[in-house]
Parts: structure tokens; C-alpha cells; sequence
């Protein structure tokens, strides 16, 4: 069991159940908007977000029933697993490293805020990026920031996500437009925000 | 969108089969994977050299798997770099207890997927060295971009490597001469249209039919100029003025060019197009020692070319050129 604080105060606990329903909700809004987080990545990338992310979303649920891992560390394990070999392009090893440090901090910790503290901090020891370079981390970041205090609200989450519109690109395939990437909400971002806004729909 | 294709998601295993099909004596699929392998049995031991990365730019770089250049490539989705476990897999097929050579191309996915892959084939005692292309001096390099991009002059780095491994180079000294050709290789292109990614199913950028596009990249990233169509002689003199304040002057140098055409431009295009290459080189003194024109690093359907010099600082690097490779896309070589 991992704990997530609320936005009441109130102490949620999570468990592997969970986990995976938060997975499935996720999956089910990365299908829904598929086309939406391609035509991001067609401003700015490479146009096939939408795409290899409902894919390797659609592994990790497979995965997940078919192994049915009753740890959390496990449940975030197979998620990193099938995000890695399933996503390809930079997603999968920024995603697949972000659930795999979860994984590993799930085995000291319970508290949620921290695991997705660690996630944070694998996207930017792989990805090499920073806040404010116009990628995922400008959600991640402060995310994990509120979570610890027990405010993160789909508000804000919108909030981190509309962020990175005004930011210019300077890591990934977005940089090579300089200027011209501002504007456009990163498509990683996008697809990050749906994450913790499925999260945040699981505690309710 | 007019392609010749089932459902687009299953483009890549239908692609890989076709291909392995087609030429058994020299390639084969590693079961369970999109990895394709020497298949010709004339392997004798030497350090391995996979390549691989999004596909949708063949022959890149599967056709060239064979005796004197690649052991292994890995095809990913369209565009899309391939993941670890495939790369894994490659490097594993590879081995030959003298280590891998990873040759990457300069993207996000493609050095984050290929580094997991490292670690993951280090923590089963292969040594794996990589190195990076980036030949592609459209883009500046710089803290704030991802940094240059590896485009065509790829396959003349796979070439020469693979040559020297088959030499019997080490893997360290493989790995130094890679860094050195990929200094001394430079490309710049030009599109007329765009490609259109099967699963995306519109194209990658939108361009009248009168303009063209300087320096664009091979999944259709934007290039620096957009202007009026020009003749043939005024792409060259664009391009070779790149190149030549790239190099600090081309006069009295010695090098490798290579014409490549993007996917739709015709070979006839590009023999014009490499004719006034070679009469604006002459014009500026470069000495060119080797040639080459085809499409071998395309980008799907994209019309246009790109122009690859590779300057030959090391007389070797000549040689490992015009070496035999045995691959279905390097085609006959020593023209010169």
C-alpha cells in the first residue's frame, strides 16, 4: 500500500487494485486522445505521440492482468517494462525510466509524493533536460511539488500542462524549431497531465 | 494518403518479412523481434557493428546488413526509434566475444533507447561502445537543441566501420575511427515535398508546390530557407556554399560525396543534380575521390536530395570505402 495525501487532508491508501485502475483510466484517455496528442506532436515532433503511447498503454494493461502483481513496486515494475519495449521513440525509456525509479522508491517508501518525486528525477537524468525546456518534466516537476502538500487539483495539473504552450523547445525534436515552438502545448506534457489527472480521478 | 499497405500497424513485421523473404542468403529476422541479421554464413570473428533506428528511411538500414558492414539492425516503428529489448536482442545476435559497436543516430529516442540497450547488454558482460551521428549542418549545435542530427552520412560511416571490423579493427579502435569519419562527414538537404507517416496519415508539413525547403531533416523536421523552386545549379551552389563555410574552404581537399535522394526524387534527378555537383566541386578545387548516388537514407515518399562530404583527412578511410560489402543496399563499389 502507498499513501496519498488529499486535498481535505485526508490520508488516502493506494494498492496494486488501484494501481491498475488508475492504469486502466489512463489508458482509456490516452485512446480517447490519441488524435489529439498526435496533432501536438505534429506542431512540434514528429506526430506519432498519440500513437505510441496508446500502444504501450494497451501492454501495460495486458501485462498488468496477466501478471497481476499484488506489490506496488511489482505493479510499477511491469508498467516501466511494457512502456520500454512497447512505446519506442523517447516516450518509452522517459516513461519506462519514470515508472521503473517509482518501482525502486516504492521499496523504501509509501509515500506517493515521493515515488513520483523519484519518477521525476529519472526523467531528467535520462532525458537530460530541465524545467522549463518545454517537456514532460514541466509537468512532473510541479506535480510533485503539490502532491506532497496535498494540493494537487485537475486545475492545476491544466495549469502545468498550458505552461509549457509559452516555452521554447530545447531538448528533443521540438528544439530544432527554436522560436517556433512556442505556442504549441508540449505533447508529452499533454499526455503527463492526463496521467495525474487519471490519478487524481482514482483517489476520489 | 496513397500507400501500398494493409493495416498501418502492421507495416513493420509485413516490411521485415517481405525483406528477409526476399534475400535469404543474406538476411535473416531474429524470431520475436524486428531485428534483421547476417544470414550468409561467412562470418568469422570479429567485433560486431549494429545499427538500426525508426524505419520508413530503407534501405537504412537493414540492406545494409551483411559481410563488411552491419551484423545487426533494428527496425523501429515509422519514425520511431526502436526499443532497448530490440536493440538487446541485436547486439546479442552480434557477439562474438569482442564486443558491439552501437552506430546511433543523433535523436532524443534513438540515444536514450540505444543507452538503455548498452547498459542492459553491459550487465551481461558484452562491451558495447556507441557512437553518434550527426552530420547534418542544417542544425546549429548548440546547449539549447538537441544538437545536430544524423542524416545520410550515416551509411558512410557504417561503411568504413564496417570495413575496418572486418579488418579486424578492435572495438576501442573502432569506436575512435567512428568519431573521426563522423567529424569529418557533413550533409546538408533540400525538400520538395513532404512524406506523410502511414499511422499519422497526413504529411509531415505543408509546402506550396512552387516552393522547396532548405535543410529540412529526414522525418520532415523544418530546414532554415523556404524560397521559389530554383534550377538544379542554383540547389548546388546553395548547398556546396553550406558545406564549403562548414569545412573553411573545400580547394585542395580531398573527399567523398554522396547524392541521396529522399524517396521520390528520381535517379534522373539526382545524375543532374550530382552533375552539377561535381562541376561546382571541380570549380572550387576539392579533389573527389569517391562518388555515389542513390536513395539509400530516405524519408518515405519526400521528394528532394541531400549532399554528403566526407572529407578524407585518413587515406583508409578510401579504402574502406571502395571495400566489397556483400549487403543488398550498398550496391557495387570501387567506381574510381
Amino acid at each position: 500500500m502507498i499513501r496519498l495525501i488529499q486535498l481535505d487532508g485526508v490520508t488516502q491508501m493506494l494498492d496494486s487494485k488501484q494501481i491498475q485502475k488508475w492504469m486502466q483510466l489512463f489508458a482509456k484517455e490516452i485512446a480517447t486522445n490519441k488524435e489529439y496528442l498526435s496533432d501536438l506532436d505534429d506542431a512540434i515532433g514528429d506526430g506519432d505521440h498519440g500513437n505510441n503511447m496508446d500502444r504501450g498503454m494497451i501492454a501495460v494493461i495486458e501485462n498488468l492482468e496477466e501478471k497481476n502483481p499484488t506489490e506496488i513496486a511489482d505493479s510499477f515494475k511491469v508498467i516501466a517494462m511494457a512502456l520500454m519495449t512497447k512505446v519506442g521513440g523517447a516516450s518509452g525509456p522517459l516513461y519506462g525510466t519514470a515508472f521503473l525509479e517509482m518501482a525502486k522508491a516504492a521499496q523504501n517508501s509509501e509515500d506517493l509524493a515521493e515515488l513520483i518525486a523519484a519518477g521525476t528525477a529519472g526523467i531528467a537524468k535520462r532525458g537530460g533536460a530541465s524545467a522549463a525546456d518545454k517537456t514532460m518534466l514541466d509537468v512532473w516537476i510541479p506535480t510533485s511539488e503539490v502532491l506532497k502538500n496535498g494540493q494537487l487539483t485537475a486545475e492545476k495539473v491544466d495549469s502545468f500542462v498550458e505552461s509549457t504552450k509559452d516555452m521554447q523547445g530545447k531538448k528533443g525534436r521540438s528544439s530544432y524549431l527554436g522560436e517556433r515552438s512556442i505556442g504549441h502545448i508540449d505533447p508529452g506534457a499533454a499526455s503527463s497531465g492526463m496521467l495525474f489527472k487519471t490519478l487524481i480521478e482514482v483517489t476520489k | 494518403m496513397k500507400k501500398i499497405i494493409n493495416n498501418p500497424s502492421d507495416i513493420i513485421p509485413e516490411m521485415v518479412n517481405g525483406l528477409v523473404r526476399s534475400y535469404p542468403n543474406y538476411l535473416k529476422q531474429i524470431e520475436g523481434t524486428y531485428v534483421v541479421a547476417r544470414n550468409d554464413g561467412d562470418k568469422k570473428k570479429k567485433v560486431g557493428i549494429v545499427s538500426g533506428g525508426g524505419s520508413g528511411h530503407e534501405p537504412l538500414h537493414a540492406g545494409f546488413v551483411g559481410k563488411g558492414m552491419l551484423d545487426a539492425a533494428v527496425c523501429g516503428q515509422v519514425f520511431t526509434s526502436p526499443t532497448p529489448d530490440e536493440v538487446l536482442a541485436a547486439i546479442k545476435e552480434s557477439d562474438q566475444g569482442m564486443g558491439v559497436l552501437l552506430i546511433v543516430k543523433n535523436y532524443s529516442g534513438d540515444v536514450m533507447n540505444f543507452d538503455i540497450a548498452k547498459d542492459m547488454a553491459e550487465m551481461e558482460d558484452i562491451k558495447v561502445e556507441q557512437v553518434i551521428v550527426d552530420d547534418d549542418i542544417a542544425v546549429e549545435d548548440s546547449t539549447y537543441t538537441q544538437g545536430k542530427r544524423g542524416v545520410a552520412g550515416t551509411i558512410l560511416v557504417e561503411k568504413i566501420i564496417g570495413s575496418a571490423a572486418e579488418n579486424g579493427m578492435s572495438l576501442e579502435d573502432l569506436a575512435t575511427l567512428g568519431k573521426k569519419v563522423i567529424e569529418q562527414t557533413k550533409t546538408i538537404g533540400v525538400a520538395l515535398k513532404p512524406a506523410t507517416v502511414p499511422e499519422v496519415g497526413k504529411p509531415g508539413f505543408e509546402i506550396a508546390d512552387d516552393e522547396i525547403e532548405y535543410g529540412v531533416g529526414i522525418h520532415g523536421e523544418p530546414g532554415y530557407k523556404r524560397e521559389k523552386l530554383v534550377e538544379s545549379k542554383k540547389l548546388v551552389e546553395e548547398l556546396i556554399t553550406k558545406l564549403d563555410a562548414s569545412y573553411d574552404g573545400l580547394s585542395g581537399k580531398k573527399f567523398a560525396v554522396l547524392t541521396n535522394g529522399l524517396g521520390a526524387t528520381p535517379l534522373m534527378e539526382q545524375y543532374v543534380f550530382m552533375n552539377d555537383v561535381l562541376n561546382k566541386l571541380e570549380e572550387k578545387k576539392a579533389n573527389v575521390l569517391f562518388t555515389k548516388v542513390g536513395s539509400y537514407v530516405t524519408s518515405l515518399e519526400m521528394a528532394g536530395v541531400s549532399l554528403t562530404l566526407l572529407e578524407l583527412t585518413d587515406d583508409e578511410w578510401l579504402k574502406e570505402l571502395n571495400d566489397s560489402a556483400n549487403t543488398i543496399g550498398w550496391g557495387d563499389t570501387n567506381v574510381r
